[in-house]
């Protein structure tokens, strides 16, 4: 059975457990042997997006040891993925012990979605989700890693969901990781732009693949005191889209 | 105008909220993001040819001191002159030489983000001598004493209103009572105040879009003509570029003119394309009697051999600019530098030093769009990074940034010490969303919470449910 080696991600981690069992559940339902390794903490992003080469090389050696005896490392996020799969070799280039490996674990690392459709053929889903929505593609996810046409595959098998197109969907959300706390006014006009744009087409759900965008996109619209529902495409496609959705609270 | 790349934050926030200022802006999809997007589609294999211009750029970076030394042979053979100049001080010095030599008062310049980068302007008005900007947008915004806010359209933080309010503050002879609304209108005066100038200038200042070293020739793209008319009418013309603009010959100048213009405004090619390769020859009918090119270096070859070198393959066709939703959101003069934009942030920590340049790296979310539509492929976040890197190894990352990095890096270092700092955290925060389903504020976390809130976590980590499920 193909061995993969679920990289949870350090937000889903602490802020939102439920998409990781989500993906575990995608997973499995696609054939995978699906295992958590419990010393793995994060990608080591921050620092490397910081300009903190030296954690980021700590972080990802760390990663290397922990998964490189999988077939595959899946990610649910476009942008831990992608420094997986775009920057360890870069990170560690020049580590001799390291420097092969961080290839290797390169090529076999993914984002989930693309995951299941490219790699597992995976071409529909058993979920219901009652709502109007609109989908975030995530700047990693979409230039970074390349995956477009996937999570709108699966999500129109998902019964009761109608997707509606996002105008400027290429568009950044404001995020960027540090980015949005060194520079939250910059970040705030382009989170409203693409509120603003969720808001036209009309509907009450905006999905997307990465948890950062998410928290950032949802937390403004908490602030706004707008009603949009926020959630990550992976509860979405493992049913798990009915519950409380990011930020929203008790009646 | 004062340039102050250390203000950007102060500038950007008074710039997002500046009205007029978001109107001009949101002309950039209309102007520039379609007509490119238009042009790449439309071309039979765009892709294809990017990384032929990447490839013709970086064999010419590769190159650069052979390519050179042919220019400069092939500009002499012409009866052309060559200025080698080190640093921005020598270029403009370079420059005032040549027009004192030729007792030139009065300079018509065409449009040049390098005389921008020399600041050229200011130091000839010191001595004496009146440049006078001929390019549209450029002519604008020397009336406004205003830096260019982009680099193909200098004037593109601006209303057509702005622009009216401009003419009637400086064309004083005419009659105020004018009417200015329509661009047209707008357009024919400046033409009708710019010929006269043309005609008196006693020499003319351009920059090159590239230099093709074979034919010694400097080669630039226009839509108003007025290139022309600078380089051709007065007696001495001076090109004043950087030296990484040469490559091989016309032909690679043909590929990347493709690029360029598609890339910049979504155009086949501009209303004009003017080769120039020297002084009027015997039987010519034009051109001038001298002819310059002065090569300014001004810390390019400071980047070659460094991981920023592919920076130097830049044709300035603006297209980072014009994709960036930074850019788009605070325009080009909060950057406080020559060079906005993408194509800033990589340029700029070498010309204007890390410090200084601080927050034009930085102020990226690295969404990547900047080199998604780079003509020539230049790797712009992975450059932004770079600088990034420098900055955390010369000690120059901000302390606070630093304290909390390092903070997160050293649990992270710890799976153990991680776990439980993560058990606590989300526990601790679910508490404070309550039942609310978010956190409204937090102490040393301003940043976040200056704009948005938290949402709440679910209580547990994912690791401690996975363990309990087990």
């Amino acid at each position: 059975m193909t061995r993969v080696g679920l990289f949870v991600t350090c937000l889903v981690d602490l802020m939102r457990p439920q998409v990781g069992f989500a993906a575990v559940k995608l997973l499995e339902a696609a054939g995978c042997e699906v295992h958590v390794p419990n010393a793995q903490t994060c990608c080591g992003q921050p620092a490397w997006n910081a300009g903190d080469d030296k954690d980021t090389a700590a972080l990802a050696r760390r990663i290397v040891d922990v998964f490189e005896e999988f077939d595959y490392v899946v990610a649910p996020s476009g942008s831990c993925a992608g420094m997986l799969r775009n920057h360890y070799p870069d990170v560690l280039k020049d580590d001799p012990a390291y420097a092969e490996r961080a290839r290797a674990l390169a090529a076999k690392s993914h984002e989930l979605i693309s995951f299941l459709v490219n790699e597992r053929g995976t071409d529909h889903v058993i979920a219901r989700c009652e709502a109007t929505a609109c989908y975030h593609d995530s700047c990693s996810a979409l230039r970074e890693m390349g995956v477009k046409a996937e999570p709108r595959t699966l999500l129109a098998t998902v019964e009761g969901l109608t997707l509606e197109p996002l105008k400027d969907a290429e568009v950044c959300c404001g995020f960027g990781g540090l980015f949005s706390v060194k520079y939250p006014e910059i970040s705030e006009r382009m989170a409203d732009d693409k509120i603003s744009d969720a808001a036209c087409t009309g509907a009450d759900t905006l999905i997307g693949p990465d948890l950062g965008c998410l928290l950032h996109l949802a937390g403004r619209m908490k602030r706004q005191g707008k009603a949009m529902r926020v959630r990550h495409v992976a509860e979405v496609l493992a049913d798990m889209g009915e519950g409380p959705a990011l930020g929203e609270g008790e009646p | 105008m004062k340039q102050d790349p250390l203000a950007f934050r102060e500038a950007a926030h008074k710039a997002m909220d500046d009205p007029r200022l978001k109107l001009a802006l949101g002309r950039i999809k209309s102007h520039f993001q379609l007509g490119r997007g238009f042009a790449a589609t439309h071309y039979p294999d765009f892709e294809r040819l990017r990384d032929r211009g990447a490839d013709i750029r970086a064999h010419a970076l590769a190159n650069l001191d052979t390519l050179l030394g042919t220019f400069e042979r092939s500009v002499i053979a012409r009866g052309g002159h060559v200025h080698w100049a080190r640093d921005a001080k020598e270029a403009r010095e370079i420059v005032l030489g040549i027009l004192n030599e030729s007792g030139a008062r009065t300079v018509t310049k065409g449009k040049s983000m390098v005389t921008e980068e020399i600041a050229l302007n200011p130091f000839l008005e010191a001595n004496g001598i009146v440049p006078i900007e001929t390019d549209l947008g450029e002519y604008i915004i020397q009336l406004r004493d205003e830096p260019p806010s982009h680099i193909i359209a200098p004037a593109f933080h601006l209303n057509k209103e702005d622009v009216a309010d401009a003419f009637r503050a400086a064309h004083t002879s005419l009659d105020p009572a004018r009417n200015l609304d329509e661009r047209t209108t707008l357009v024919l005066e400046a033409r009708q105040m710019l010929r006269e100038k043309f005609e008196a200038a006693d020499a003319g200042i351009t920059g090159a879009n590239f230099l093709a070293a074979q034919e010694g020739a400097a080669v630039i793209v226009t839509n108003e003509g007025n290139g022309d008319l600078t380089r051709l009418l007065p007696r001495t013309h001076i090109v004043v570029t950087g030296i990484e603009k040469v490559v091989p010959d016309l032909s690679d100048v043909a590929v990347l003119l493709r690029l360029l213009t598609r890339s910049a405004t979504g155009q086949a090619i501009t209303s004009y394309v003017s080769v120039m390769t020297g002084p009027r020859a015997a039987g010519e009918t034009d051109g001038p009697e001298h002819f310059h090119v002065v090569l300014v270096d001004n810390g390019r070859t400071r980047l070659m051999g460094t991981d920023a070198e592919d920076t130097l393959r830049c044709i300035r066709c603006s297209a980072c600019l014009n994709h960036c939703p930074i850019y788009a959101a605070v325009g080009g003069h909060a950057y406080g530098a020559t060079y906005p934009g993408p194509i800033g942030a990589a340029l700029n920590p070498n010309l204007l030093g890390l410090a200084a340049a601080h927050h034009h790296p930085n102020a990226s979310t690295f969404c990547g769009r900047c080199a998604e539509v780079c003509p020539v492929k230049i790797p712009l976040p992975k450059i932004m990074r770079y600088w990034r890197a420098r900055e955390v190894a010369a000690g120059l990352a901000p302390a606070s940034a630093r304290f909390g990095l390092g903070l997160w890096a050293f649990a992270a270092k710890r799976p153990a010490l991680y776990r439980f700092g993560a058990r606590m955290a989300t526990r601790l925060l679910k508490r404070l969303a309550g039942k609310r389903g978010a956190v409204k504020a937090l102490p040393l976390m301003g940043g976040w919470f200056a704009v948005r809130d938290l949402p709440a976590p679910q209580g547990k980590t994912f690791q401690e449910m996975w363990a309990e499920k087990k």
